[in-house]
């Protein structure tokens, strides 16, 4: 697979060319790719075999027993050759050992029960010892909604305890790292943090002390579980022994709502669920793209969303005056903004864009410039941000959309910085219009910006030099919009509006659509975010021939496209 | 009259006079079973030792011939390791001990002829940590071997060479298991490997195909090899076949360790004639024939045991504990088995439910905790039965006790999971009538109903 | 010398040469020679220190808690110091019935080992002797059976009890003297 992360195993992806091979499931024979474990066999075919410490992307552990199922191997005839049935099918021979499916791959003619009477008993007795040492924790525990643990004894367990013997005690509130606590009483010892931790976290510093049944999961003592994808291990532990401090007690799983996005702290774009209630998002989950991320997400932009309630943005546009903010109604605001760019000629205009804005914002911004210039290029440059790579998820380019900006021609990769500067000292430049950027981030200071006749600022939260401002749009995180993005291998991806803009901050899409009406392009009217992309794909030949609805929830890759028009 | 024992291994273990070093050993004929081992190919030996219908001595039972022919020596291209398996620590066997301490070089030479066999040019001995003088002997035996030319490179000439070196456990019981050894020598913890994929013949200590043997299983070797396989198959009975150690202890007069051939002695004879009868003239009331993970069985009961006759089927005999002849299918026929060879005595002034408690504990404690039924289970057990024999017992714990033991066996990675749930079987349901008596019949602690039940 | 022996200056030399004759005998692997290492640190400084477990991780290439994990695992492997003298009698069913509990009691009367550090595990106040249970010692025929130390006693009665306390308390007059 060409996820962007290399994953040691992938137990659920056999390869292609691994022949199909005939297995009787609960009765019914059907063909599986040979040497898929049996977890993964059931789930083809709407079965689901419960298991802890299986995971497809870590080595097998078996050790948590959930998922024994009774197997059965063809019989064999004294030459050994299978015995055949009047429909040409193997005689089964069932075996008393139950085996475990994580560790079982399909073979020809064997057979699996996942519900039997067996499969049953086996089902109840695991459960009921994961529950004997485990502690009533539910009332306090932020696993509960999520939790295997309840789900599975739900669903395949006993349903009373008979336990009257007193728990084991293990630490309770154990400082695992920086962003994770860690619970033992409640850890099942699955496993599964270790094997992350070691395979692909690549951060050795976990494991199990002592023995038996006083087994315990502990941090190196001095040192720490701080690695960039620590966070990871706290998706993947079942139970709720490891949870996330920065959303530890904040709110109950269930309800939260669910929007599908796409994280923008870097180029990658993993896919995350932004889960948010009555519009305060409260944390970020990554979401399974094995194009992308795989199953996983970095801690950076796991928790790179405290931005969006910041109380330092700006939630309503305002025209400065006299060193003060005057909030403005959206009408006004924009008339002066469209009058003000209109009144300019096209060379004196310049736009610091962001590389962090949707595609759809982009050409948005695009069909602006082009209104304004009547012909003449206007000036246009974005931010670069660079970062260094690790090796695992997190891309050397930390703004989410560069090749969205290259596709639809805004900027030039942030080359031209220091000549946008020079321009503005030399008031070559005059009207300077920001969207999602400070300009005092690449030293364009308050110094420089007192020369511009016309200063529009759009964004978030403001820098240090905004009282220069003469205009402040208030525009939209990427929680409160709609759009796609184009990630570093060339992927388009979608990012679903998750909650409300705060205040009177609007979308940017919508804040550049009305601009644009207001400067005369009237056919323009954008009604949702689906007409804005389908305009895009008429005249942007990268999209071509693509819509909002053709564009899935897993993206689309448009490397070969990109390729061609030497952008990747 | 007691009946002579066939001293095979033990032949000088208690010999006057005999001593651990190289010199004696090569006096009584040592070493020379390995030159002609040397001589032999390979396969050969295996093939004797097929012949031989040997079965391993550790506790399982399983044909060594069988296990060393796992390995396919054409296609294998990794390195093969031999391991000798010296953690002896189930509860009531110490026979490995007599020959690491007395009789070593027999362990060393046997060790080489089926490293040699098996195509291995490394070898460990992993020797339970307790047995500090053992490892010590044992590594004086070595470098006595090694500075003869019977250990280290082209020996004896052969062009053959092997290097044994000794690795020292350090208090686990779950390290007596195969792959528990193998994760204890590779430096982690001693949790045994899930099979398949990790049969140690394909995939064993670092991830190359591996042998592990019992100490008493590879001095074997070396007498087949002596003998010849089918002189050797003429010892004992059919399928049961050679000498073994039986070592008893608990309430006998003479408690200890005694070689004989399988099948040449029944229980009777070892513990009344052999052992001096029970101590303080009691009655005998169980006895574990084969170490603690062996089912118990009860003195006073009749066992149906399936008898071959002359014309070849099969007839079901009752016979009483006494009759049973020593080996390895009869002793299963009764529903337990002949393990180690670790029998434990007990007599009527013993209580069934303390003694169960006793090894209750030792699985709580051996348990790695690696999977969840044993981990769990196993201290469950045994907080019930300390519940239990402290006044607590409820009518319903017979019944509890055996449905968690039957949760256990035939769940787990490896067989602990029996080992620890067979005792509290058998005990309750051989002893059903002294777990009652100590339940008293109201319950002071309620199983709850909740207030909904799953349905069905 | 790794980082860890610089702050060890006891470390003698002999101690390093035996430690490199140690893990020659692994050659697949180092890691293999982890607990050989852990048991030659407890000879000579009677317990695993974290420092211990730091320098066995670093001779060996390993993250520390590899060796953490299994300095955990073996219960004859001590992470405190425990007695001078250890008394470790077996607990397990044919010890048992001959008495090895009763044989406990009186170890623990006679030496004074009433501070409880552990499960079945006693301290003197001054340091000098400890208690505990230990499980079968694979000397069944001669139960009880005890360890002092690394030395085994078979047939243990109160009578071999008294005479070997008698005996270490000469040595240690001895040795004082």
């Amino acid at each position: 697979m060409s996820a962007l992360i290399k994953n040691p195993f992938n137990h659920d992806l056999p390869p292609l060319e691994a022949p199909l091979v005939n297995v009787q499931l609960d009765g019914q024979w059907v063909k599986v790719p040979k040497g898929l474990n049996i977890i993964e066999v059931a789930k083809r075919f709407g079965k689901f075999i419960p298991h802890y410490c299986y995971h497809p992307k870590l080595s097998i552990a078996g050790n948590c027993r959930m998922c024994l199922f009774e197997m059965g191997m063809p019989k064999l005839d004294a030459n050994r050759k299978p015995v055949v049935d009047a429909e040409e099918r193997p005689v089964i021979n069932w075996l008393p050992r139950p085996q475990i499916a994580c560790a079982t791959q399909a073979t020809e003619g064997m057979a699996i029960r996942t519900n039997s009477k067996l499969v049953k008993d086996c089902q109840e007795g695991v459960m009921e010892f994961l529950l004997i040492n485990h502690p009533l924790d539910c009332p306090i525990c932020d696993q509960a909604g999520e939790c295997r643990l309840q789900e599975y004894a739900y669903d395949f367990g006993k349903g009373r305890s008979r336990f009257v013997e007193e728990k084991v005690k293990k630490p309770k509130r154990v400082d695992f790292g920086p962003r994770i606590i860690l619970d033992d009483e409640r850890c099942i010892l699955c496993s599964r943090c270790i094997r992350f931790a070691r395979e692909i976290a690549k951060q050795d510093v976990i494991g199990f002390v002592n023995r038996g049944s006083y087994s315990t999961l502990t941090v190196y003592p001095g040192r720490v579980f701080d690695g960039n994808y620590s966070l990871n291990t706290v998706d993947i532990c079942p139970v709720g022994a490891l949870t996330s401090k920065d959303f530890r007690f904040k709110m109950r799983v269930w309800f939260l709502r669910e929007a599908k996005s796409i994280c923008t702290e870097c180029a990658t774009g993993c896919n995350i669920i932004i889960g948010s209630r009555e519009n305060i998002v409260y944390r970020l989950t990554p979401r399974v793209n094995e194009e992308v991320n795989s199953h996983w997400m970095c801690d950076q932009g796991r928790l790179g969303f405290h931005y969006i309630h910041s109380k330092k943005r700006v939630t309503e546009p305002a025209s400065h005056l006299n060193g003060s903010l005057f909030p403005l109604e959206w009408s006004e605001a924009l008339r002066t903004v469209a009058q003000k760019l209109m009144e300019f000629p096209p060379s004196e205009i310049a736009f610091l864009v962001s590389a962090r804005l949707t595609c759809e914002e982009l050409y948005l911004v695009k069909k602006l410039m082009e209104t304004l210039g009547k012909g003449t290029e206007i000036f246009s440059e974005i931010i670069p941000r660079k970062g260094v790579a690790d090796g695992l998820l997190r891309s050397a380019d930390l703004n989410p959309n560069t090749k969205g900006a290259i596709g639809i021609g805004i900027g030039k990769e942030g080359r031209r910085i220091e000549e946008l500067k020079n321009k503005i000292r030399a008031k070559e430049i005059n009207c300077l219009f920001a969207i999602h950027e400070n300009p005092e981030e690449v030293g364009i200071q308050e110094d420089i910006l007192s020369s511009l006749s016309f200063y529009v600022w759009q964004g978030l939260i403001p820098g240090p030099a905004v009282h220069k401002a003469n205009i402040l749009l208030a525009g939209a995180s990427f929680a409160e919009k709609s759009g796609t993005m184009i990630n570093i291998a060339g992927r388009l991806q979608k990012l679903h509006k998750a909650i409300l803009c705060p205040g009177r901050a609007r979308e940017d899409w919508r804040i550049l659509r009305d601009l644009l009406l207001l400067v005369g392009v009237k056919e323009r009217v954008f009604e949702k975010i689906n007409d804005v992309f389908d305009a895009m794909s008429k005249e942007i030949d990268l999209f071509e021939s693509l819509s909002w609805n053709t564009v899935g929830d897993l993206g689309i890759d448009l490397s070969q496209k990109l390729k061609n028009r030497s952008i990747l | 009259m007691a009946k002579a024992e066939y001293r095979l291994i033990l032949k000088h273990a208690d010999e006057p006079g005999y001593t651990v070093d190289i010199d004696c050993y090569l006096s009584h004929g040592g070493y020379q079973v390995l030159k002609k081992a040397l001589a032999m190919p390979p396969d050969q030996i295996i093939q004797e030792v097929k012949i031989s219908g040997l079965r391993g001595r550790g506790g399982a039972g399983f044909p060594t011939g069988v296990k060393w022919g796992f390995i396919n020596h054409e296609k294998n291209t990794k390195p093969v390791y031999l391991l000798c398996n010296a953690d002896e620590s189930e509860p009531g066997t110490f026979k490995d001990r007599q020959i690491i301490y007395k009789d070593p070089h027999q362990l060393i030479e046997g060790m080489v002829i089926s490293a040699y066999a098996n195509r291995a040019h490394l070898a460990y001995i992993y020797i339970r940590g307790e047995f500090a003088k053992g490892a010590e002997i044992l590594e004086k035996a070595l470098a006595e071997a090694r500075e003869r030319n019977f250990l280290g490179k082209n020996i004896l000439g052969s062009g053959y060479e092997l290097e044994i070196y000794v690795f020292r456990g350090a208090g686990a019981y779950i390290c007596g298991e195969e792959t528990g050894l193998i994760e204890s020598l590779e430096g982690k913890r001693a949790y045994p490997r899930i099979k398949p994929p990790y049969f140690p013949a394909v995939l064993g200590l670092y991830m190359c195909p591996t042998i592990v043997n019992n100490v008493e299983t590879l001095c074997h070797v070396k007498h087949i090899v002596e003998m010849g396989g089918a002189e050797y198959a003429r010892i004992g009975t059919p399928n049961n076949t050679g000498t073994r150690i039986w070592c008893v202890s608990g309430d006998v007069n003479k408690p200890g360790y005694y070689e004989y051939p399988c099948g040449a002695i029944t229980f009777g004879e070892l513990l009344y004639e052999v052992c001096g009868g029970i101590r303080n003239g009691n009655k005998l009331k169980a006895v574990i024939p084969g170490g603690s993970s062996a089912k118990v069985l009860r003195a006073d009961k009749k066992y149906k045991i399936p008898k071959k006759k002359e014309d070849g089927s099969t007839e079901i005999v009752e016979m009483g504990l006494e009759d049973i002849p020593l080996d390895f299918d009869t002793v299963a026929a009764t529903g337990s088995m002949s393990g180690s060879g670790g029998i434990i005595v007990m007599d009527h002034t013993r209580d069934m439910v303390e003694c169960l408690r006793n090894i209750a504990e030792f699985y709580a404690h051996e348990s790695c905790g690696q999977c969840t039924p044993c981990r769990e289970g196993s201290l469950w057990m045994k907080k019930m039965l300390d519940r239990i024999c402290t006044g607590g017992g409820r009518p319903e714990d017979s019944k509890l006790l055996l449905e968690v033991a039957n949760h256990i066996a035939g769940r787990t990675i490896c067989a602990f999971g029996e080992a620890c749930s067979w005792p509290v079987q058998s005990f309750v349901e051989m002893f059903g009538e002294e777990f009652e008596a100590k339940q008293r019949k109201e319950s002071s602690l309620e199983i709850l109903e909740p207030l909904t039940n799953r349905t069905a | 010398m790794n980082a860890t022996e610089k702050d060890l200056p006891q470390l003698e030399e002999s101690f390093i040469e035996e430690a490199e004759r140690i893990i020659s005998q692994y050659p697949v692997s180092k890691r293999s020679a982890s607990l050989p290492l852990l048991h030659l640190w407890q000879r000579h400084f009677g317990f695993v220190s974290p420092q211990g477990v730091q320098w066995i991780a670093e001779k060996l290439d390993l993250e520390p808690i590899a060796v953490e994990e299994i300095a955990t695992f073996y219960p004859m492997i001590r992470q405190r110091p425990l007695g001078h003298y250890q008394f470790k009698v077996c607990r397990t069913l044919s010890c048992a019935l001959a008495g090895s509990y009763e044989i406990f009691e009186y170890i623990k009367k006679s030496c004074k080992t009433v501070n409880e550090v552990g499960h079945h595990v006693y301290v003197s106040e001054d340091g000098k002797f400890s208690v505990e249970f230990v499980e079968c010692l694979a000397a069944c025929g001669n139960a009880p059976v005890m360890m002092l130390n690394e030395e085994e006693w078979m047939d243990v009665t109160q009578t071999k009890i008294d005479a070997i306390l008698n005996h270490l308390i000469r040595e240690k007059r001895k040795e004082e003297f």
